[in-house]
């Protein structure tokens, strides 16, 4: 028997922890002497007020989705892949050659280029700790951590030797042509009639986004190779009496981690820088651990995680523009969200539970 | 409710222990509903009851783990709380738990110590504990030595270091849960002599255990437990095994399983040579010759550890091995590359693991999910690379129907399920697609009386229809009543083979010592 209703599994938890954060969070910024309502409606009005804020919210939760939906494969597959951020750079990489290298005729045919090259170099990245932990038994936390720091270093080596442009003193690609440019929200909303802020960088990737999560629900759900992959993560040695081989889901669990890891630069590089800098994915790889913790790795969850912290994203840069909260402060609310709402799950989920037994008893 | 020993108030002697509306709940389940039950000194007190009937919850709140909700223990006529293990230490009372809690690479003496040390240096405590334990055992004749590394000592030995733990501490009052499930039949009798002896000196020991036959050999009296409650107290000699059967299940049950003589017909298991080598390099399995005929029941008999489940692992196609298995006169891949479950089902091996709750199940899944497992890639439960989520539903309400799983709720997660229903759902997944040969380890651990009734009818079935049956158990009483041959495991060998008509649990037991043919 179930103690608590499904209902309120998934909405009452995450959203009293939500108000837990929020309370802790007013009253660090009573401590430091500023105002937390009005610090609550600047981020409201800055994230959501405007199509412009919404722009800049989109655009952030289109990374982290990519990046939360790449942990929350891998977390069915029983396996904590850290590296999102490291894919992600690869990923970036491969965007780049893509977008440079080809002359594409128009931004569809760049579009799915550049997605197929961002996922396979996301996927390139994380086959190799995937290798390690399936045949050697390397704890893929470590090797995955590690790699984020490889990444980074090939990255630098990449850019400022061999992709940056002669005198440039950037370490930066030369800037993707025309014809690789992605319509922006705005772009995709002015034919029927909304006029959406035409500087935010959100772009058509968002709703790329939307069809991966989609998609992963559709594949953990609906197909054997997602039943596979869950009963892996669920219990090892029942998938080897099933017939699963660990070894097999190892790699394929971390091949699509990594490609949705990957995929998430074709909404930075492509869609918004244009080129590919050093740094693109600006810690994007470790929100979506984050992202993936409160969405309970859900797809659907993960969307509204990845919402939420766009939303924090947008709203923090407004409040450390207005007031004098230091930008430091929003890194610490940002924190507070994933301590209440990732790690500090059973402190909300235990009263709950009694309280719903309580009210079982009387009803009885 | 309460069937308390009315007997135990004409005796002067204030009970040893004594608890009085005792209830504990865990959320919803009331684990444990107002019992109350007295224990005289000097006597053995049997608790029976099947698995989640609330045995080991009660002693628990007896060695202070949990705290009871309700309900007041008396230990020797004096009102005792017990709020953790200290305490419980304090007042007296010792456990002796079933899986061991001991240092495997510590020595006998500095177990014995462990927790129980004088002051800050070990050598004094040590030389005390010496000569405590050479009083101990002249007193109870339990000689252990004291020098001993405890991972060179046989399982016996372990438990006795258990009883010397408890007696250290001076203990009075001992509790034992479910002593004799990791020792061979002899060592259990020494056990039992062990515990005769401790009553001569005056201690009292609570005994717990599933099995009725200890129940009615050791025992003075017996309190029966369902479904959290105290069902009776009575006196051990004016009981009898069926009678606290039907008490701890509630309605009659049937203690023997009805079966013909089995009509055995071709070979369809047919192992030769076979050798296991553990990860660890261990020598697992030294050569075993079986076979396994149509139409019959194998039991395999031996403790536990004596390479039952890597003979069941590698049948079921999850662990390498050497040697060779035909099945079907078809030889079975054995090198690890085309093992897996999966080719293995495909030659119609069906397999019941020994432990459902790890391998056989997937316990957060729903019993729809659980239902298409091993099987999920057959082309009746799947359309492309999807999953025919719809038919494996409905062929898992079906099945639930056909082997009686109660609640017959598909959508429901494993977990959520007794240990009967859930090894029922195991069970039909297994037998409904009508192997040739089914695998099945430790088949009614963990099940309540009434669902082994029922898994056992569903075996012989099996067999009448002429299917082979490889059974792993622990208990030989199972493996007496299901089995048509029986052959003994010990060490990674056949020690023999017997027809279970023509043996006994004397003669199967000094096989599973190791003293051979």
């Amino acid at each position: 028997m179930e103690v608590m209703p499904k209902w309120a599994e998934v909405t009452l938890v995450p959203l009293i922890s939500l108000l837990l954060a929020a309370i802790l969070s007013a009253l660090v910024i009573l401590a430091i002497g500023e105002d937390p309502i009005a610090a609550v409606n600047l981020m409201v009005t800055g994230a959501l007020g405007s199509t412009y804020g919404w722009g800049y919210t989109l655009y952030y939760a289109t990374n982290f989705l990519f990046t939360g939906l790449a942990v929350s494969v891998a977390f069915h597959a029983g396996l904590f892949n850290i590296g999102g951020e490291g894919q992600a750079m690869l990923g970036g990489l491969g965007v780049a050659l893509a977008c440079l290298l080809i002359p594409w005729p128009h931004w569809t045919l760049a579009l799915l280029g550049a997605a197929g090259a961002a996922a396979l170099f996301g996927a390139a990245w994380a086959a190799i700790p995937a290798f390690l932990q399936a045949k050697r038994g390397s704890h893929i936390v470590i090797t995955t951590i590690m790699f984020n720091f490889i990444g980074a270093a090939v990255l630098n080596y990449v850019l400022v030797n061999l992709m940056r442009p002669a005198g440039s003193m950037d370490p930066a690609t030369a800037r993707f042509p025309e014809t690789t440019h992605l319509p922006t929200l705005h772009d995709i909303l002015a034919p029927i009639g909304i006029n959406f802020s035409k500087s935010a960088p959100a772009n058509v990737t968002f709703l790329i986004a939307l069809l991966a999560c989609v998609l992963v629900w559709f594949l953990l759900w609906r197909t054997w190779l997602g039943y596979e992959i869950r009963s892996y993560g669920k219990s090892e040695p029942a998938a080897k009496y099933g017939g699963i081989s660990p070894t097999a889901i190892t790699m394929i669990a971390m091949l699509i981690s990594g490609g949705l890891a990957g995929l998430m630069a074709i909404n930075n590089v492509m869609g918004e820088a244009e080129r590919l800098v050093l740094n693109a994915v600006e810690g994007a790889g470790f929100i979506g651990i984050a992202v993936a913790l409160m969405g309970r790795s859900h797809p659907f969850g993960v969307l509204l995680a990845a919402i939420l912290f766009g939303f924090l994203y947008q709203g923090g840069a407004e409040l450390a523009l207005w007031t004098s909260i230091p930008r430091e402060l929003i890194v610490v609310i940002q924190a507070l969200v994933i301590l209440f709402t990732g790690a500090l799950d059973n402190m909300v989920r235990m009263p709950l539970e009694r309280l719903f037994l309580m009210m079982r008893r009387r009803n009885a | 409710m309460s069937g308390s020993d009315t007997s135990g108030r004409q005796e002067t002697a204030a009970p040893a222990i004594e608890l009085q509306g005792i209830s504990k709940a865990f959320g919803p389940v009331q684990a444990n509903k107002d019992i109350s039950i007295r224990v005289m000194p000097g006597t053995i007190h049997g608790i029976i009851g099947e698995n989640g009937a609330g045995k080991s919850t009660l002693m628990s709140i007896l060695y202070g783990f949990y705290k009871a909700d309700k309900g007041e223990i008396f230990i020797a006529g004096q009102k005792t709380d017990i709020p953790d293990s200290q305490a419980a230490i304090a007042a007296g009372i010792g456990m002796v738990f079933q899986h061991f809690k001991l240092v495997e690479n510590f020595t006998v003496l500095e177990n014995i110590i462990l927790g129980a040390e004088d002051g800050g240096l070990l050598t004094p405590s040590l030389a005390k504990a010496r000569k405590t334990l050479l009083e101990l055992e002249h007193e109870y004749g339990l000689n252990v030595d004291p020098d001993a590394v405890i991972e060179e000592l046989g399982v016996g030995m372990q438990q006795r270091v258990e009883i010397l733990k408890a007696l250290y501490r001076q203990a009075d009052i001992l509790i034992l849960d479910e002593p004799t499930g990791v020792l061979t039949p002899a060592e259990a009798d020494q056990l039992f002599r062990i515990l005769d002896r401790l009553r001569e000196e005056g201690k009292t020991i609570i005994l717990i255990t599933h099995k009725l036959r200890e129940i009615m050999e050791a025992t003075d009296t017996v309190s029966v437990m369902r479904r959290g409650e105290m069902t009776a107290t009575v006196k051990t000699k004016d009981t009898s095994p069926a009678e606290l059967a039907e008490l701890m299940v509630g309605r009659k049950v049937l203690l023997r399983v009805d079966k013909k003589p089995a009509v055995p017909g071709d070979v369809v298991l047919d192992i030769k040579n076979l050798h296991v080598v553990d990860d660890k390099g261990v020598e697992r399995l030294k050569g075993i010759d079986l076979q396994v005929r149509a139409g019959e029941i194998v039991g395999i008999a031996g403790v536990a550890g004596n390479g039952q489940s890597e003979l069941l692992e590698v049948l079921g196609g999850y662990a390498d091995a050497t040697g060779e298995i035909r099945v079907n006169g078809q030889p079975l891949d054995l090198s690890g590359k085309h093992s897996d479950g999966r080719s293995r089902r495909a030659r119609g091996i069906a397999h019941v693991p020994e432990d459902r709750q790890r391998e056989g199940l997937i316990m957060d899944f729903s019993a729809w999910e659980n239902t298409a497992f091993g099987y999920h890639r057959d082309p009746d439960y799947q359309s492309g690379v999807l999953l025919n989520n719809a038919a494996i539903r409905a062929d898992t309400e079906a099945k639930m129907e056909r082997f009686d799983v109660r609640p017959p709720n598909p959508g429901l997660a494993a977990k959520n399920f007794s240990g009967g229903n859930q090894q029922k759902i195991v069970l039909a997944r297994e037998i409904e697609r009508n192997p040739d040969l089914l695998l099945v380890g430790q088949p009614t651990r963990g099940v309540d009386i009434g669902a082994i009734e029922f898994i056992h009818q569903q075996i012989v079935a099996l067999r009448d229809k002429g299917k082979a049956v490889l059974l792993v158990s622990v208990e030989l009483e199972e493996i007496l009543a299901l089995a048509d041959r029986v052959a003994v495991m010990f060490d990674g060998h056949i020690m023999g083979e017997r027809m279970s008509a023509e043996t006994d649990e004397k003669e199967l037991g000094l096989l599973m010592a190791g003293v051979g043919n």
